[in-house]
C-alpha cells in the first residue's frame, strides 16, 4: 500500500473508531443512561481515535526517517567484497550513485553490474519493507482501537486521559523555541569549530586580508585563501552606521512629532503609511538601492568631481536606513508615550514650551528606552541581508570612505554558501564562522536592549 | 545675601528678561516643530519615491510586443507521425523572408530572424499539435517579438545613440518601422508573464513558477506554524507554571524574534539539508525554515490575543464546572481566534517577502518548470526578483519591477485581510 492510501485508510478508520468509542460508552452505561458516565461520551470517542491514530503514525514517521539509511546499508552489504577497500569518500559517492539509480533519476555512466545489482536488492528490500510497514501500521491501529474499546467502562476517566495527551502536545509545541535556538547554536558552532581547526581564531578575528577564494590547483599563486575578517567587520560597521545616521534622527523626530504635536487625524493617517515602509520586502529595497539610488549617488558624486563606486556603501546604507525608520519610530513612539503625563504637566506649569519640555524632560526620561530601541535597530541593520547583497560590493576593502565599495558579514555568508559547495573546504566553513559571529553579536545586542527596555517600562508602571 | 547690581534696579525687571527671550524661545519651538514635520515628510517622500520608481519601471511589463506573421504550414514540412520534429524555426524564417524579400545577405538574415523571440517556434509547435487541420493552410499568427524590439517599442532604447552602442542596428530599425507601418507590430497584454516559468529570454520569462513555489512554501509554513504557534501560546498563557523552565522558553521566543533571518537559513542548511538529507531547493525545506522564523511572531500575537480575553469568561466557565482544558478550548479560544489569525496573516506576509534564508537552502536555482509538489525544486517570488535583478538585459529590469508590483499586491491583500479581521472581530471588554 502506498503512503497516501495508507493515510486515507487510517483517517477513515479513525472516524469509525470515534463512532465505536462513542457507542461503546453509551452501551456500557446501560439503562442508567449516559449521565452515569465519568466523562461525556465524546471523550470516549476521542480517546479511541487517539489510540487508533498515534501508533501507526509513529511507525510511519520512524520508517520515513530511518528507512533510507538502513536500506542503503543493506544494499551496500551485498557488494561488500567490492566496498571493503574503499575510502569513506568513495563509499559516500557510491551511496549517492545508488540512490540515483534507485530513484530512477539517471544512471551514472560509471555504474557497473555490482552496483546495479545492489540497486535491485535495494528496491526489493524496499518493497518488502513497505508491505511489512503497511501491515504493521494497520495492525497497530486495530490493536490500539480494540484495547481502548475493551477498557471503556462508565467509571473510566476518559476526559482526563484526553486532556493529559493534549497537554503533552501543548508542552511539546512550546519547547520548539528552545530546540530552534539549540539547533542554531549547534549547527553554526559545529561547523565553526571545524573552521577554526584549519584557520586560527586570532587570524580570523584580527587578520586584515579577506580573500576566501580557494585555489583550483594546489600550485596556483596564493593557493590558500586568507581569512582575516577585519575588512568584513569594518564594512558591516560602516554600512550600519550610515543606516543609523539616517534612521535614528528621522525615526526619533517622526515619533516625537506624532506623539506630541500631531493631531489625532494626522496621526491616524500618517502612522499606517510609515508602517508600510516596514512591510516592504527587503529584496525590493535592494532593487531600489541598486538600480535607483546608487546611480543617482554616483552621478551626483561625479558632478562634484568625486570618484564613486557603483556599489558604494552610501547607497546601501542610505536605503537600509529608510528601511529601519519605521522600526525606530514605533519603538520611540511606545517609549515616549510611556512617559507619564504628570511629567509633561509639571514642565508646562513651570512655563516651558513644548519643545523645551520634550528636550529637557521627556527625552531624558525616555532615554533608556530610546537607547534600547536603537540597539535593536542596530542589530537589525547588522543582520540585514538582501539590501547589501544586491547593492553593496563583494570584495573586502578596508576603507573609511563611504563612496567606495565595501562588503558585509551577511554578503559574505551568502556568496560563500550560494552555489555548488563542498562541505569540508574552509571557504564554506568560513560562512558558518561568520554566521556564529553574527548570531552572537545580535544576540548580545538584543539581550542588552530587551533588558534596558524592560527595566525602563518597570520604572513607570 | 549678596547685592545684585544695585544701580537702576527698577529698569530691569524679570518679566522684561523673560519677554526678551520669549521670541527666541518661540522661534526655537517653531523650528523644532518644523524639524519633526520635515522628518515625517522626508520618510513619506522616500516611500513615494520607492513606489513611483518601481511602478514607473514596471508597469510597461504588463504589455508585450507581438509580431504578426503569415505562416504557411506547407504539407511537405510536416511528418504526421512526428509533429514535434518539424522545423518550426524554418517556418518562421520563411515567413519573415516573404515579408522582406530584399534581404539576401546571410548576416542580415540572421539579424532579421533575431527580431522574433526564440520562443516563437514552440508557440507554433503547440498550435499545430493541438489542431493538425491547419497543416496545408496559411495562418496569421501573433508571435512574441524579441526583447530588444519590445524595449524599442516601449521607448527604452535610445534611437539617437550611435549604432555601435545600440542593441538594434540601423537595418533592424528600418525593418521594425516597416512592420509598424504594416500594422504587424502591436503591444498586447503580456500573458506569458503570468503563465510561464523562468527563462533566460526576458520576453519568455514569467512568474508562474515562482508564484507556485511561494504558494507551496507558504502552505507548508501555515500548516506547521499556526497549530504549533497557537499551541505554545495557549500553554504559556494558560497552563505554564511560573518557573525557570518556562522563563527560559519565553526568553528564547523573544530572542528568536530578533535573530537575523539569514541565521535561520544557516540552520536550515546544516540541519534540514545536511543532517536530515531533505532535498535541496524544495518548498518543504523552505517552509520548515520559514516556520521557525515566523513562529515567534505568531506566538507573541496569539499570547496578546489570549491575554485580552477577560478573566471573567474563564471564571464563569470554571464556575459551572468546566475543566481547565474545556475552559480554554470552549470559551477562551473562540474569543481569541481572530487576534491569532491576524497575527498569523502578518507572519505569513513577512514569510512571503523573505528571501535571505531561502538563498541558503538553494531556492535560487534556475528553474523553468513550475513545481508540482513540495518536494520538487522551486523558487519563490522574492528570490525570483533577486535573480532577475542580477540579469544584465535591460528588459529584465522592467520584469523585475513588474514582479515586485505583483509581490506587493499580494502583501497588500494579506495585510488588508489582517486589518479587516481586526476591525471586524476586535472586541473591547
Amino acid at each position: 500500500m502506498n503512503f497516501p492510501l495508507l493515510l486515507i485508510v487510517i483517517f477513515v478508520f479513525s472516524q469509525a473508531a470515534y463512532w465505536l468509542g462513542y457507542k461503546k460508552a453509551f452501551f456500557s452505561a446501560g439503562e442508567k443512561g449516559p449521565v452515569h458516565l465519568h466523562s461525556r461520551p465524546q471523550y470516549y470517542g476521542t480517546l479511541t481515535v487517539l489510540w487508533c491514530v498515534i501508533p501507526p503514525l509513529f511507525i510511519l514517521v520512524a520508517w520515513s526517517v530511518f528507512s533510507e539509511t538502513v536500506l542503503t546499508g543493506l544494499a551496500l552489504k551485498t557488494m561488500s567484497e567490492y566496498t571493503g577497500n574503499l575510502s569513506p569518500d568513495e563509499i559516500s559517492l557510491l551511496k549517492s550513485d545508488l540512490r540515483n539509480i534507485v530513484s530512477g533519476r539517471f544512471i551514472p555512466p560509471a555504474a557497473d553490474a555490482a552496483l546495479l545489482e545492489a540497486a535491485d536488492h535495494y528496491r526489493h528490500m524496499r518493497d518488502i519493507g513497505r508491505q511489512g510497514l503497511s501491515a504493521l501500521a494497520l495492525a497497530s491501529m486495530i490493536l490500539g482501537t480494540i484495547i481502548v474499546l475493551v477498557r471503556i467502562r462508565p467509571g473510566m476517566r476518559a476526559r482526563n486521559h484526553v486532556e493529559k495527551m493534549i497537554s503533552i502536545t501543548l508542552i511539546t509545541c512550546s519547547t520548539i523555541a528552545i530546540f530552534t535556538t539549540v539547533g542554531i547554536v549547534l549547527s553554526v558552532l559545529f561547523e565553526s569549530i571545524l573552521f577554526f581547526q584549519q584557520v586560527p581564531v586570532t587570524e580570523f578575528l584580527f587578520g586584515l586580508k579577506w580573500s576566501p577564494q580557494m585555489a583550483i590547483r594546489a600550485d596556483q599563486v596564493a593557493a590558500s585563501g586568507s581569512f582575516g575578517a577585519v575588512p568584513v567587520f569594518a564594512g558591516t560597521v560602516m554600512i550600519s552606521t550610515i543606516a543609523m545616521l539616517v534612521a535614528a534622527p528621522l525615526g526619533l523626530m517622526s515619533a516625537i512629532y506624532l506623539s506630541d504635536y500631531a493631531d489625532r487625524k494626522f496621526r491616524a493617517a500618517v502612522k499606517p503609511l510609515l508602517e508600510i515602509l516596514a512591510g516592504v520586502p527587503t529584496v525590493v529595497y535592494g532593487f531600489f538601492a541598486a538600480l535607483t539610488v546608487a546611480p543617482v549617488i554616483r552621478q551626483f558624486g561625479e558632478s562634484l568631481g568625486l570618484s564613486v563606486s557603483s556599489e558604494s556603501a552610501l547607497a546601501a546604507g542610505l536605503v537600509m536606513g529608510i528601511m529601519i525608520i519605521p522600526f525606530v519610530m514605533s519603538i520611540s513612539d511606545d517609549v515616549i508615550n510611556a512617559v507619564p503625563q504628570a511629567l509633561r504637566d509639571g514642565s508646562y506649569a513651570l512655563g516651558a514650551t513644548k519643545s523645551e519640555t520634550i528636550k529637557k524632560v521627556i527625552i531624558p526620561a525616555a532615554l533608556p528606552g530610546i537607547v534600547g530601541g536603537m540597539l535593536l535597530a542596530v542589530s537589525r541593520a547588522i543582520g540585514e541581508t538582501m539590501i547589501v547583497v544586491m547593492a553593496a560590493g563583494l570584495s573586502a576593502n578596508l576603507t573609511a570612505n563611504p563612496l567606495q565599495a565595501v562588503t558585509t558579514v551577511t554578503v559574505q555568508i551568502v556568496t560563500l554558501l550560494v552555489g555548488d559547495q563542498e562541505f569540508d573546504s574552509p571557504k564554506t566553513l568560513a560562512a558558518f564562522a561568520l554566521g556564529l559571529l553574527l548570531f552572537v553579536v545580535t544576540l548580545i545586542l538584543n539581550i542588552i536592549a530587551l533588558y534596558i527596555v524592560r527595566k525602563y517600562r518597570e520604572q513607570y508602571e | 545675601m549678596q547685592d545684585v547690581e544695585p544701580s537702576a534696579p527698577s529698569s530691569v525687571r524679570t518679566i522684561d528678561i523673560i519677554n526678551r527671550r520669549l521670541n527666541k524661545r518661540y522661534r526655537a519651538e517653531k523650528r523644532f516643530k518644523r524639524l519633526g514635520l520635515a522628518a515625517i515628510l522626508s520618510s513619506l517622500l522616500f516611500l513615494g519615491l520607492l513606489f513611483t520608481s518601481i511602478v514607473s519601471q514596471g508597469y510597461s511589463a504588463f504589455v508585450q510586443t507581438y509580431i504578426l506573421l503569415d505562416i504557411h504550414f506547407s504539407r511537405d514540412a510536416f511528418d504526421v507521425s512526428n509533429l514535434a520534429g518539424a522545423d518550426y524555426n524554418g517556418l518562421i524564417r520563411k515567413s519573415l523572408q516573404s515579408l522582406f524579400p530584399e534581404v539576401r545577405d546571410r548576416q542580415e538574415k540572421r539579424m532579421l530572424n533575431g527580431l522574433v523571440s526564440s520562443g516563437a517556434p514552440f508557440q507554433i509547435q503547440k498550435m499545430v499539435m493541438s489542431d493538425t487541420s491547419m497543416i496545408g493552410s496559411t495562418r496569421s499568427v501573433w508571435v512574441p517579438a524579441d526583447d530588444d524590439v519590445d524595449m524599442l517599442m516601449k521607448g527604452r532604447i535610445d534611437r539617437s545613440a550611435p549604432e555601435a552602442e545600440r542593441r538594434l542596428k540601423d537595418v533592424q530599425l528600418g525593418w521594425i518601422d516597416g512592420l509598424r507601418g504594416d500594422l504587424r507590430l502591436k503591444k498586447k497584454f503580456n500573458r506569458i508573464f503570468f503563465t510561464s516559468g523562468d527563462s533566460r529570454e526576458p520576453e519568455l520569462a514569467g512568474i508562474l513558477g515562482a508564484t507556485m513555489g511561494s504558494m507551496y512554501t507558504l502552505i507548508v509554513t501555515l500548516l506547521l506554524s499556526f497549530p504549533v504557534g497557537v499551541a505554545s501560546a495557549i500553554y504559556l498563557e494558560e497552563f505554564a507554571p511560573r518557573n525557570k523552565w518556562v522563563d527560559l522558553i519565553e526568553v528564547n521566543i523573544n530572542n528568536l524574534a530578533a535573530v537575523p533571518s539569514i541565521v535561520f537559513g544557516l540552520l536550515g542548511l546544516a540541519v534540514f539539508l545536511n543532517f536530515f538529507g531533505l532535498p535541496r531547493s524544495a518548498p518543504l525545506v523552505g517552509g520548515l525554515v520559514l516556520t521557525l522564523m515566523t513562529l515567534p511572531t505568531i506566538i507573541i500575537a496569539s499570547r496578546v490575543s489570549i491575554q485580552s480575553v477577560p478573566p471573567s469568561i474563564r471564571e464563569a466557565a470554571l464556575g459551572v464546572g468546566a475543566s481547565k482544558m474545556q475552559t480554554v478550548f470552549h470559551h477562551v479560544m473562540p474569543l481569541a481566534i481572530p487576534g491569532m489569525l491576524t497575527g498569523t496573516i502578518i507572519g505569513m506576509a513577512r514569510a512571503l517577502g523573505e528571501s535571505a534564508p531561502l538563498l541558503m537552502i538553494g531556492m535560487v536555482a534556475f528553474i523553468v518548470d513550475p513545481p508540482g509538489g513540495i518536494l520538487e525544486p522551486a523558487t519563490v517570488l522574492p528570490v525570483q526578483i533577486y535573480l532577475w535583478a542580477d540579469s544584465p538585459e535591460r528588459a529584465f529590469v522592467e520584469r523585475t519591477s513588474a514582479a515586485i508590483i505583483v509581490l506587493l499586491a499580494f502583501l497588500m491583500v494579506m495585510n488588508a485581510a489582517a486589518v479587516f479581521l481586526r476591525s471586524r472581530f476586535e472586541r473591547r471588554w
